[in-house]
């Protein structure tokens, strides 16, 4: 059991990177705190599966450090790690029965033999492999074979932490749910650092404390699943959780505010200074579907849209709108009157989110240092 | 549900039955028609049952060279197998260095039986050959082919090995390059040994090639003609005189075609039984 740490830490899979483009993980400082259950969410192809791999072991980062409490791992082996993974499809040993996958792991560790044997029940009671137990593993259907890759890496409770990639990407949705929740009961049970690879948002929030957000080789934010819903720290945060995503406008600086196609928007006077404070070349705001205001009818402070399009989604319904030639998605509660071809509006202060350059620019800012994204 | 009944589809299947037939059962017929009778010419010819069969069952001559078959056999596969697995393992993955290895690999494939014994047969001799004169004047080992039994019996292993092997680490390569790097990676977080990695992971995947490699072998050396033909003439004495040499001078030296066709028969069958077994061996366990 350890706490991770990753100490100025990139990859470039070229020997000679020219550029940032060249990186598939840019330069990053991150903690992974030990007994946490933490998520890694972004999209494919967003350097997730790098990172992992760095971390156990299997992939040696070109630049920075990847320490385990105090002591710098990057040139131990997984086996010396001491490091438990589960990959996104699954391995098991064809010829062994699923008792002796299970067994393998704490057999080639050296474990009695009497041991061995609780360890192993106790993971398949909690994964229901117990009627499996004396079979081929070669003959199991692949959830099944996903089950017994998972059982090999949590049955060594002595790990460092426990990396999960995509782990349920085969498994089918009922039994996916059963499994996150087996995760978690674990995580709780063992307090095991867990950091689990997904780009399902819904995974991600239902098993970690905390989601770190993986968008183009380096960490965007990281937080719970309450603060990126709330307070996205990158654009790509606000479009990435929550459905529909958050609505981003791009906006010119205005005397007392931002503005786009005749719709001015106040900011308040700090915020007004930091942004004069800031060199940007392109500036969003970002409103989610929800905290969007709709009013029964014309107000003072309201904008009016033109409803487009209502899409009617039982709880709710999300109606698209037009404001000022912009589209704009809003969450409408059941209760609430669906207003007719035009739609009275307003953006709380609150939760308007200003972006320069992808990046939320904050009035007061004192965000962790852990959690500064590299501008 | 009723099911259609056109038996006209049933000639469909004639290509593969006359294909068969010529290939294998109409010649394989003549030998059954040779091994139950005594034929002299055209017009006289006697029906003898299995006497000849009864008569080669017995025949010392052939239970030796069966013995011999069987050992000799029994050899190649113990080399073959292992070494060529064993260098399957070693041959680089990547890059130029593992196009050579598959190219030098393959070299000893494309070389015919014959000139593979004419090769050895020069190459181990004691006064011109390069592998008999450094044996015998360098390492002083005595080594003579033409004159000692298992020096004889020795070469003819070397030669196949030699010229075999190379099949074996192909096909275990071919299995090798199958395995997904994930199984490799999640042994190593298993912490597995390299032992356990090779028996749990590189072994069964390689099965269904390795099995193909001990069928060919098998089939191959125990049917073993031209090398000991062409090194010595089966000799000396009757030491590399294997089956097939034995068989062919019964049948075409001393034109005695009944006890030929009827030990043919054997031959055969016994090809075909090891041949079952070995599969059956290797494949029982498929199932839980």
């Amino acid at each position: 059991m350890a706490e991770i740490r990753l100490q100025q830490l990139a990859h470039s899979y070229s020997a000679n990177p020219a550029g940032p483009e060249d990186y598939a993980i840019r330069e990053m400082t991150h903690i992974w705190e030990q007994g946490g259950a933490y998520a890694l969410l972004g999209p494919s192809g967003c350097g997730k599966s790098t990172l992992l791999n760095i971390i156990s072991g299997l992939l040696s980062p070109s630049e920075g450090k990847v320490m385990f409490d105090t002591t710098v791992v990057n040139d131990m082996s997984p086996e010396q790690r001491n490091i438990a993974q589960v990959f996104q499809f699954p391995v098991v040993y064809d010829t062994m029965t699923v008792y002796d996958n299970l067994a393998f792991p704490l057999r080639n560790q050296g474990m009695a033999e009497a041991k061995i044997q609780t360890k192993v029940q106790e993971i398949a009671d909690v994964l229901d492999l117990q009627p499996l137990l004396k079979k081929k593993a070669k003959g199991l259907t692949a959830d099944e074979k996903q089950k017994v890759s998972m059982g090999r890496g949590l049955v060594r409770d002595d790990v460092s932490a426990i990396l999960f990639d995509e782990p349920l990407t085969v498994i089918d949705p009922h039994l996916k749910w059963k499994l996150r929740r087996k995760l978690k009961q674990i995580h709780e049970q063992f307090n095991i650092t867990m950091v689990y690879v997904t780009h399902d948002q819904l995974e991600a929030s239902t098993f970690a404390d905390k989601i770190a957000v993986m968008y183009g080789g380096q960490i965007v934010q990281f937080g719970t699943p309450r603060e990126l819903f709330e307070k996205p720290h990158h654009t790509f945060v606000g479009y990435f959780i929550g459905s529909p995503g958050m609505n981003l406008i791009e906006v010119k600086p205005e005397t007392g505010g931002v503005g786009f196609g005749g719709i001015h928007l106040p900011l308040s006077q700090a915020l007004q200074q930091r942004l004069a404070d800031t060199k940007w070349s392109t500036l969003k705001v970002g409103i989610r579907p929800e905290f969007v205001h709709v009013w029964d009818g014309p107000f003072d402070d309201a904008m009016c849209a033109d409803v487009t399009y209502v899409e009617d989604l039982g709880t709710y319904k999300i109606l698209t709108l037009n404001l000022a030639g912009q589209s704009l998605k809003v969450r409408l509660q059941e209760d609430k009157p669906v207003p007719q071809g035009q739609a009275w509006i307003s953006f709380p202060a609150q939760w308007l989110m200003l972006y320069a350059d992808e990046f939320l620019l904050e009035a007061a800012h004192h965000v962790p240092a852990s959690e500064v994204p590299h501008e | 549900m009723s099911k259609v009944q056109n038996n006209k589809a049933w000639w469909l299947v004639l290509p593969v039955f006359l294909l068969v037939a010529f290939s294998a059962i109409i010649p394989m017929m003549t030998v059954v028609n040779y091994s139950v009778q005594d034929i002299f010419d055209q017009s006289s010819r006697y029906f003898v049952g299995t006497d000849w069969f009864r008569q080669v069952l017995q025949d010392p001559r052939l239970h030796d060279s069966l013995l011999r078959q069987f050992i000799y056999s029994a050899c190649v596969l113990l080399i073959e197998i292992p070494l060529g697995i064993a260098i399957a393992l070693t041959m680089p993955t990547k890059g130029r260095w593992s196009s050579v290895c598959l190219i030098v690999m393959t070299i000893p494939l494309l070389i015919p039986f014959n000139v593979v014994g004419t090769i050895w047969q020069i190459f181990g001799r004691g006064d011109i050959g390069l592998l008999g004169w450094f044996l015998n004047n360098v390492l002083h080992i005595s080594y003579n082919y033409a004159a000692n039994a298992s020096d004889a019996w020795v070469t003819v292993l070397i030669i196949d090995v030699w010229h075999w092997t190379s099949l074996v680490a192909l096909l275990c390569y071919s299995g090798l390059r199958a395995i997904p790097d994930v199984y490799y990676q999640a042994a190593r977080i298993d912490r597995a040994s390299n032992w356990a990695v090779f028996r749990h992971i590189q072994l069964p995947k390689m099965k269904s090639v390795l099995l193909i490699a001990v069928m060919l072998r098998f089939m191959d050396s125990f049917m073993i003609y031209t090398e000991p033909f062409v090194l010595t003439g089966g000799g000396p004495g009757n030491s590399t005189t294997f089956l097939s040499q034995t068989l062919t001078t019964m049948a075409l030296g001393q034109f005695d075609l009944g006890p030929a066709a009827a030990f043919s028969l054997v031959y055969f069958l016994i090809i075909l039984l090891v041949s079952w077994v070995f599969y059956t061996a290797m494949t029982h366990g498929e199932k839980d």
